[in-house]
Formats: C-alpha cells, structure tokens, sequence
C-alpha cells in the first residue's frame, strides 16, 4: 500500500517526539544515583505511577495489535483486551505487595531476597532479558508499521526511528524519564480513544463507506463446452482457472493487467467472478499489486458492510448509534471480510485475499480466528493456552514489576494498580468500538492489521489521524523505554554487579546500564525488522507465555511454600524459558516464518502455556523437594 | 523528591490477612474467567445467545469480566486499607512512621 504523507501529521509528529526527548533530558540533569535510573528512587505519586502503568501496559500490542486483530477477526482479537486485563487480577491479588516488600529494584533482587543464590541471579537476569526481547520485537513491527501511512517510509526506516530515539532516553535518562513520558501517553491514548469511538458512533453503520472506496468487481460468468470459463463481459477475458482448497480461483486479463478473481455460484445459479487483492512476487523478483506496479496504486483498503440492519431492516445506513445498539446492529448485519490464501501460479508466488462474507453473529462471537467452533482439538487447546498465558503473564513481566518500586509504600502500589486496572480496563473495552469501526469503514490494509487503529482515525480527518499517530508513536517509545530499562538493569545490576560481583561506583552502573540499554536497542531494531508483517498483539501473547512460564512460578511459590529452594526457583526459571522458547520455535506460525508449511510443525502450537506453564511449576516443586532432602541430609551428617 | 534510595517499608500486622483476602478474591476471579474459557470452547454457540441491552453473551461476559476486574481491585483496595488501619494502630500509636 502506497500513502500520502500528511503534513500536518508529519508537523505534529516532529513536535510530540521533541516534545519527549526534551522531557527525557529534563529529567536526566536529575539523575544522579542507580536507584534514581533504574527505579525513580522510589518516590513517585500513586497516580502518576498508575497512569504511567496503564501507559507502559498498553503499549503497541493494545493499540495497533488488539485493534487490527479486531478490525481481521472480529471478537477473537478482544479476547486479548479480557486476557490483557485479567492478568492485573493475578498481578494485584497475588504479587504486588509481597514482592514490593520483598524486592529492592528488580525481578531479580525480589526473587534473590530470600536467598543469596548466584544461580537464582544468573537465571532470573536471562528470564528478563528473554522476556524483554520478546515484548520488544512487536513493538518495533509495530513502529515500523506505524510511520508506512504517517511518514510516508518504508517499514525499516520506523523500527531504526524508535531504535534510536529509544536508546537516547533510556541512555540519557531512565526510570524517572520513562514514568512520566508514560503518564502523558497513557492520559493521551485514553482521551483520544474516547473521541474516536464517539466518531466511530456518530458515523454509524454504512453499506458503502465515505470518500473514494474501491468498488470491487463481480464479472458474470459461464461455462462453455470448449473454453472452459468464460466471462460474459467482454472487456474480461479468462486466462487460466486453478483449485485452491475446495475454492475455483481465475486469472482474468483486462487491458493487459492480469488479476486473480474467485469463481461463484449464486442464489439464482448464475456464475460470477469476484475480485479478490493479491500480490504476486514474479520469479524475475518483480513484485505486482493487484497485477501493477505497486506505484498504480491498485492494491486498495478493504472492509465493508454488505448488509446494514437499522432496527429490524435493511438500510443504506443506520445513522448515529449508541455503544449498545452499535455492537447489536453489527450483529445483526453482513461484513465482507478479506481472508488470505497463499498460492503458486507457475514461477510465480501468489498472496490473495478474496471476499468472505460473514454475518455479524460470527463476528461477535469467539472463532473467526481461534476455530473453536469448527477447529480440530489443537485448535481449542491453543485457544485455551493462549487465555491461561495473558491471565498469568502480566505479573510475570518484567517492565511491569519495576514500577512496583517506584512509589514509597504497599499502599500505594495497590492504589497504582488499581488506577492502571480502571484506565486499561476502560481502554480495552474501546478497542471493540475502535477494531470494529475499522472494519466496516474500508480502511483495512491487506498486509499489516497493524495500521487498522490510525487508518480508522484518519477515516476520520487528518487532524485526528495526527494526533492518534504521534501518541501511538510514543505509546511504542515508552513502551519500549520501559522494556530496555529492564533489560539493561538486568545485565548491568543482576549479571554484572550481583553474579560476577564485578566492583562498581553508582556512576560506573549507570553508565554500564546505559551501554547495555544500546546493546539491547541494537538487537531490537534488528529483530523488529524481521518480524514485519505479523500482528503485534500475537507476538505479545507469546512474550506474556515466555515470562508466565519462567517467572510466575517463581514468583508465586517464593511467596506461597515455604520449601521452595534456591535450586528449585533456578530449575524452574531456566525449564520455563527453555521450553516455552523451544514450543514456539517449532511452532507452525514460525515455520511459515521460516518459509516452511506451517502443518508440518513440529509442535501443533502457537501459544506454548500451556505445556510450559505447568513445566515450569513441577520443576520447581520437584527439584525443591529433591534439594530440601539434600540439605536436610547434609546438616544431619554434619550433625 | 524524584530520586535517592527506594524507602524501608515498616512492618505490617496486616499483610498475613490482605495475603489470605487476596488469595480467596483471585480465585473467584479466576473461576469467572474459566467460565468464559470453558463456555467458549465446550459451548461455543452459547456464546450467540442475547442477554442484556441487545448484547450477546459472549460480549456482555467479555465487559463483564473488565469491569468486574475493577469493581474488584477497589473492593480489595478497600478492605487491605481497613485492615493496614486497624492491624497497624498500636505502631501509630506508639509513634512508628
């Protein structure tokens, strides 16, 4: 897809990110110690630290990811708003204050106040950065994705953007910087998220959305005893026809283009051709878009309405709805929706998507993605370990737990937490308005759901497009500030001070902590450029797997049994990152990554909870009854 | 006032009994939320029955469980913040920070 960049959005842009950067170096003249960089000293107002949790938390994964998962799949991509949110359940329940009281700084040091283990410090320091990794990587796709419709630039050139400004703060500034960049954002998202689904409310539904939507066209066809396939009108002319999983696809030819349509029967019987979008990468390496050069600007924005119900009856459109009737007429309509098949057509790699109507009952109800109604049995137990994974991965994160140390009592980390829950709660339950609206409104991009959120906005005006696109730039910036505070306090504080124990001044942490945050922002943008194309909140759902699986049952039983063991926590730690890694390396969307058929994966998994969660929990148990033995033995003998 | 060391916590006579009431509120939480996983794997087409103000089921349990995650927090909030002053007064009293 080819944008137009917009001036005002490019203005506002430059202003919000200066904006930032001034704010981050503000707040870096007043750092002065390690604790100032990694935890804010401790002393930042409840409030502030509860908005700025809702900020960290949602990060592009909420915004871009739930919203275009919506916006492509209808209620499966919100039932990562509900895992999303039930996570802080476990999170204000179970952990925030026992670890609060336990901890000093980090994961690490909270899980270490019991023990002086240099295992435990080895293994939680590597659990951080893992996890950290994995939150990373959807958030640059998602910057990347962001600047393609605001900047006008390739995908690459936004991963390297955030890169670098990211590695500025965090390098310039830290903990202090990051909370209030976050307490902006977070108020920001929120405020303007209302103001869009007020929009998307007062637009209503229409069967044909506003401004220059593409008219897709349906060919009427017949079969001739000799030819074969043949178009009635004679400006198409059917070049070749081939099976594709129970569907007929056909090459049609119109004044030297060639496009892919699908071959159907309707009520009456007749035979017509629906165009579909594809890309097609040519064998000579050429890429075409709907069969032209992608500067034809031929591959349009999709998603409309097919049938409009306002009150009991077919309209043209339903005018100014309220939050309930909304969501009762979308299911009560017809959505077209573009779904995408992959083919060869000789030399020739084809991606296609073609028209599917889906009534409205389906798009409300969980399946469209997950399978659950017609899937196979591993389709069910991946949506099942997808919910146990957000519902206890949230806690387990480890941008998440610093903020616990950043306010000066339990008390307040309780009111953080409870601020955080009602500003994210109130946001996910717009996402449903926000990814809905973006999918009846044509402004979904085929080839990254991603954009889905800011293109809604644009739909909308420029003015608001700007606005939305500037805080979903500093939602991935402070998100990602967050994450590579962590990680560089990991390796600065957890691996080199407590596990090599190598002698450093306060002054000589925070400059190893800012060399590490560069290292990991290095490795991010890489990482982030790898990963285009794929959905963010997905992503997110397998970095919440990875610190569920390796943190939580540490964090957990440390606070719960008393005979979990120094052995048993680093066991567990290492047991859950290993296996819940390994599950999604051989998982069937990573050979697709991988260029591989996705069914002959070696673990039919996308989401590894739930092997590795109750792992993860049994290593610990196991090995710290075994080392329990142990010890008691030894202090016997040595009795 | 941003920076310096993070703060000694004093002691809490209360956190035995906020563990224990925080215990007991996530698994009724967490019951919930089973529920809504269950429902939608063993009876998916449950999820399309109306219930409330023209919604279906599986949006109305979907709302449900973000605003009972709420209500929830500020009820435990609540009650940690009558335990902190009623198990904690001796230490006011005897003039602790």
């Amino acid at each position: 897809m080819i944008y137009d960049p917009s001036t005002g959005a490019v203005i506002l842009f430059i202003v919000f990110v200066t904006s930032v950067l001034l704010l981050s170096y503000y707040f870096s003249l007043k750092t002065k110690t390690s604790s100032g960089y990694f935890a804010a000293g401790g002393n930042i107002h409840w409030g502030v630290n509860g908005v700025a949790f809702a900020g960290d938390y949602l990060s592009a994964a909420s915004f871009l990811g739930i919203c275009g998962m919506i916006a492509f799949s209808g209620y499966d991509g919100f039932l990562y708003s509900i895992g999303f949110l039930a996570g802080w359940v476990v999170a204000l329940f179970i952990v925030a204050e026992p670890l609060k009281r336990m901890g000093k700084y980090t994961f690490t040091d909270a899980l270490d106040a019991k023990y002086n283990s240099r295992g435990i410090k080895l293994a939680a320091a590597v659990s951080t950065l893992v996890v950290s990794m994995f939150y990373l990587i959807p958030q640059m796709v998602g910057a990347g994705d962001l600047v393609v419709p605001l900047l006008g630039l390739p995908h690459w050139a936004g991963v390297t953007i955030v890169g670098s400004v990211v590695i500025f703060i965090v390098a310039t500034a830290g903990m202090t910087s990051t909370t209030y960049v976050q307490f902006i954002k977070g108020g920001m998202l929120i405020v303007f998220s209302i103001i869009i689904t007020g929009y998307i409310l007062n637009h209503g539904l229409k069967l044909k959305p506003d401004g220059q939507y593409h008219e897709y066209v349906q060919i009427p066809a017949m079969v001739d005893e000799d030819r074969g396939l043949i178009s009635k009108d004679p400006a198409y002319r059917v070049v070749k026809t081939l099976d594709y999983d129970q569907k007929e696809l056909a090459k049609v030819e119109m004044e030297g283009v060639y496009r892919w349509f699908m071959v159907s029967r309707q009520d009456d019987g007749e035979l017509v051709l629906d165009e579909m979008l594809s890309k097609t990468h040519k064998g000579d390496g050429t890429v075409l878009y709907n069969g032209a050069p992608r500067e034809e600007r031929r591959f349009y924005q999709v998603g409309h309405l097919s049938r409009v119900l306002g009150e009991g009856h077919e309209v043209e459109e339903t005018g100014a709805l309220n939050p309930f009737t909304f969501l009762s007429s979308i299911e009560e309509s017809e959505i077209v929706r573009f779904e995408r098949i992959l083919f060869t057509d000789g030399s020739d790699q084809v991606t296609a998507w073609y028209q599917n109507i889906t009534s409205g009952k389906d798009i409300m109800t969980p399946g469209l993605r997950f399978g659950i109604k017609e899937g196979s049995f591993w389709d069910r137990i991946n949506f099942i370990s997808l919910m146990l994974a957000l519902f206890l991965g949230t806690s387990a994160l480890p941008h998440i737990l610093i903020r616990y140390y950043t306010v000066p009592s339990e008390r307040d980390a309780r009111k953080s937490t409870i601020v955080a829950i009602a500003a994210i709660g109130f946001f996910y339950m717009l996402t449903m308005y926000l990814g809905l609206g973006a999918m009846v409104t044509g402004v979904l991009d085929m080839e990254s759901s991603n954009m889905s959120a800011p293109l809604l906005a644009r739909y909308f005006g420029v003015g608001v497009f700007s606005v939305i696109s500037a805080i979903a730039f500093a939602t991935v910036l402070g998100t990602v500030s967050g994450l590579i505070v962590a990680s560089s306090g990991a390796i600065a504080h957890d691996f080199m001070d407590s596990f090599l124990k190598i002698k450093m001044t306060e002054k000589k942490k925070v400059t190893a902590g800012k060399l590490a945050a560069f290292g990991v922002g290095i490795v991010a943008i890489i990482l982030g450029i790898l990963f285009q194309g794929m959905n963010v909140s997905f992503l997110v759902g397998l970095a919440f797997a990875v610190a569920a699986s390796a943190n939580l049952p540490s964090i957990v039983m440390i606070l719960f049994w008393k005979k979990t063991t120094a052995r048993g926590i680093t066991a567990s730690i290492i047991t859950g990152v290993i296996a819940s890694v390994g599950i999604i390396l051989m998982s069937p969307v990573m050979f697709e990554r991988y260029g591989l058929n996705p069914d002959d994966a070696l673990i039919p998994l996308d989401n590894p909870g739930i092997i590795s969660i109750p792992l993860s929990f049994l290593m610990l148990i196991v090995v710290s009854l075994i080392t329990k033995k142990r010890n008691h033995t030894m202090e016997q003998s040595k009795a | 006032m941003l920076h310096g060391p993070p703060p000694k916590l004093k002691e809490d006579k209360a956190s035995k009994r906020k563990s224990i009431l925080g215990v007991k509120l996530f698994f009724v939480y967490f019951f919930v939320y089973a529920g809504f996983v269950t429902l939608a794997v063993a009876y998916p087409e449950s999820m399309g029955v109306r219930v409330i103000f023209g919604l279906n089921l599986a949006v109305t349990y979907g709302f449900g469980l973000i605003l009972l995650a709420i209500i929830m927090g500020f009820v435990y909030h609540l009650a940690c913040s009558r335990l902190e002053d009623k198990l904690n007064i001796e230490d006011k009293k005897e003039g602790m920070p």
